[in-house]
């Protein structure tokens, strides 16, 4: 009895807010206010990091590496792009979520596929999965507007009252209240018993399936909730830039998306928040210095990233808050990371 | 949990850095938003462009009516969603003036709503779609239409007793375009299409398709790539041994675009093409600024390089002639029926559809000094863009 009280107890524990969570939140907020004339490519972050929290929740919670995750963000926005172009919802909300469950659909049908193989064999199967929708959506032209995208997306306003403005201000917000209520229902869902049992399996599929977890039907069940939450920031993608052309089930897209969990890391749901962030950051700073060649200087600062490690970087980045914090607190507040703590 | 409490804290820090580089105020200087593909599929083209605005500038100065001419160049991979949101970015932030460049058509596309809305003049300087200047009034062009280039080599090829074609096109908006206008021309002249093949714009594998072209037997195939994979297409073209089998090559002339033509080997020699632009173009305006091109950056422009020089130029000539009045609408109305002498000859600006009016030429690919050059032999005079003459 006093194991299973345990579990609860540290379970609650660990779903309890931490400080540094709310102060995140409050900085990303505050960045909608500070920075009025970066919407756009603070937009484009928040899309970013939806799309690694989903990838977040099946590759850091349950293991499964997926290399075409942007299967399901196209089809999220190509859905929420044909809903538009033909009037059959024009309320952005509602689309968006339409265009969510569509992504869950075809989620849990491929699903079956995935959970089939193991590692390379996943990596293999959702690669495929999402080649094979790039070639369709080519092929049927007619419908998804092929290589030249689809035309004449207009969104309606935003529950009918915030028009997409032109400074991106309505995209942002949009996005961003998006990301945060699907953020908290994600935080609800890996601190539930289900979200325990996920890591179970992650840790290990025979002991889990052993102690009784539905193994396969766990596993459906993230698959499904990640390609639902891949659709939405799909969705969310179309509805923000009024385009979608077949780039969106790109193998860049889905490539990006492991880089963006790289550097952020993955199962603690802010990893892919992180990763966006810095990856953008990283893109936009470099583009700017040299439109040419920005690619050469991303990949050596992921390389750079992998070979010296997180865990590392941390201590550096924090360097100087830490010299700061000694000077006004002593040598006792200092902020350390432990190395033995790198997730 | 210290590590990820840190992280936050990083990452928050990181974004509020990288995000405080405000916005300067333009006062005495006219800004210009050039979004080229530098990187992508497209790289070649936007270089071309950035070149050649570069040499534009270096000839003829950085000030026009007493304006300082600043050019920001960004970069957007070929993706049309990057195009919009620097477009976008560049319009609210930097309060550019103009946006100009635009590699492929559906860059084109995304920016114009922007246009319209800002009332910010789009300078078309590369993409080909003939459509593209109807999507918003104000959108110029100094590149081309597939159309123009299009519908001559199909009236060429039905007078040089070419009966029957294959077509293979990119298939993207240009591509339908080129594939379009070809026929309509062809087969009214009483030519006969046997086969009809569309290749990936970004998969530009054209083996298997050849086979099916080699297969078909045509006089000839019409090709249409964009600028870029015309270098591959030859390649596998005389691989596949098409050109043994006398299967010529005809088509606008993005397939033997002379960035490229260079390197393509013999089995380019003998193809016709109609187009707006080649190196070897007669005229002293061109000599000149093929040498200077060949000085500044090693090597030949080809015609995404002049639609930028041309490009450049008509920002200049609007400027001068609102007299450094830098509104939308002064510069759109100043840029209506400007014509002047471009390196591939005289050309103007419709002012109906804000389309390009230029020659197009017909050439052929020949040796000269040793070197691969399209080399003009007969000449369309004043082409109008075919897609809207029709209207």
């Amino acid at each position: 009895m006093s194991a299973s009280s345990d579990v609860g107890r540290i379970a609650r524990a660990h779903a309890n807010w931490h400080w540094s969570e709310i102060v995140f939140w409050c900085l990303t907020l505050a960045c909608g206010f500070l920075f009025p004339s970066r919407y756009l490519i603070m937009t484009d972050i928040v899309r970013l990091a939806l799309f690694a929290l989903s990838l977040d929740l099946i590759l850091g919670y349950a293991g499964i590496v997926s290399l075409g995750h942007a299967a399901f963000f196209g089809i999220g926005a190509y859905s929420a792009g044909l809903l538009a172009v033909h009037g059959v919802i024009t309320q952005p909300v509602l689309a968006l979520i339409v265009a969510g469950l569509v992504a869950a659909v075809i989620g849990f049908l491929t699903s079956f596929l995935v959970i089939r193989g193991v590692d390379l064999t996943r990596l293999m199967v959702t690669l495929g999965i999402a080649l094979l929708l790039e070639a369709l959506s080519e092929r049927f032209s007619n419908i998804t507007g092929g290589t030249d995208g689809l035309q004449g997306i207009e969104m309606a306003p935003v529950l009918g009252a915030f028009q997409f403005d032109i400074f991106g201000r309505t995209g942002f917000f949009y996005a961003l209240i998006v990301l945060f209520v699907l953020f908290l229902i994600a935080r609800r869902i890996v601190h539930s018993p289900f979200g325990l049992s996920l890591r179970a399996i992650k840790n290990n599929p025979l002991r889990a399936a052993a102690i009784g977890v539905p193994v396969n039907r766990r596993l459906i069940g993230v698959y499904t909730l990640a390609a639902f939450y891949a659709g939405i920031a799909g969705a969310l993608f179309t509805q923000t830039t009024q385009l979608a052309s077949l780039d969106v089930f790109s193998f860049e897209r889905s490539a990006d998306l492991m880089l963006v969990l790289v550097i952020g890391g993955t199962g603690y749901l802010y990893g892919g928040l992180i990763g966006a962030v810095v990856f953008r950051m990283l893109q936009e700073f470099f583009s700017n210095i040299t439109p040419e060649y920005w690619q050469f200087w991303i990949g050596l600062v992921l390389v750079v990233i992998v070979l010296v490690g997180r865990a590392r970087l941390h201590r550096w980045v924090l360097f100087v808050p830490n010299w700061i914090i000694r000077q006004f607190g002593g040598q006792k507040a200092t902020v350390a990371v432990s190395e033995g703590e790198a997730s | 949990m210290f590590v990820r409490s840190h992280l936050l804290l990083a990452a928050g820090v990181v974004a509020a850095s990288a995000l405080a580089s405000g916005p300067v105020p333009a006062q005495e200087v006219v800004k210009i938003g050039l979004i080229v593909p530098m990187t992508g599929g497209q790289a070649s083209t936007g270089k071309q462009i950035d070149n050649a605005v570069k040499l534009y500038m270096q000839q003829n100065g950085d000030t026009v009516a007493g304006k300082k001419i600043e050019v920001i160049l960004k970069d957007d991979a070929t993706l049309p969603d990057n195009t919009k949101r620097l477009a976008q970015e560049l319009i609210v932030n930097e309060k550019v003036n103009i946006i100009a460049g635009f590699g492929i058509t559906p860059s084109a596309f995304a920016a114009a709503p922007l246009a319209t809305q800002a009332k910010v003049p789009e300078v078309v300087m590369a993409a080909g779609t003939s459509v593209i200047t109807e999507k918003s009034p104000y959108i110029v062009r100094t590149s081309f239409t597939l159309g123009q280039s299009s519908t001559i080599i199909a009236d060429w090829a039905v007078k040089n007793g070419i009966k029957k074609v294959a077509t293979l096109t990119s298939d993207y908006a240009p591509g339908n375009d080129a594939l379009k206008f070809f026929k309509e021309h062809f087969t009214a002249g009483g030519g006969q299409i046997v086969e009809e093949v569309k290749t990936p714009l970004a998969n530009p594998d054209f083996a298997p398709f050849l086979q099916r072209m080699k297969d078909a037997k045509p006089d000839a195939v019409f090709v249409f790539v964009p600028a870029g994979q015309g270098g591959n297409f030859m390649k596998q073209y005389a691989e596949r041994g098409l050109d043994k089998a006398g299967i010529k090559v005809i088509g606008p002339g993005d397939v033997t675009d002379d960035d490229q033509l260079k390197d393509m080997g013999d089995a380019v020699l003998g193809t016709v093409t109609a187009h707006i632009y080649s190196a070897a173009h007669p005229s002293a305006k061109n000599k000149e600024f093929v040498a200077a091109y060949k000085k500044a950056f090693k090597q030949r422009p080809g015609f995404m390089a002049v639609g930028g020089y041309d490009g450049m130029h008509l920002i200049y000539a609007a400027l001068k002639k609102t007299g450094g009045k830098a509104d939308g609408d002064s510069l759109i109305a100043a840029m209506k029926g400007l014509a002047w002498e471009s390196p591939r000859g005289p050309i103007s600006i419709d002012p109906e559809t804000r389309d390009i009016i230029q020659n197009v030429y017909i050439r052929k690919v020949e040796k000269v000094d040793g070197e691969l050059y399209n080399v003009e032999f007969e000449t369309f005079k004043d082409v109008k863009d075919p897609g809207k003459t029709k209207k």
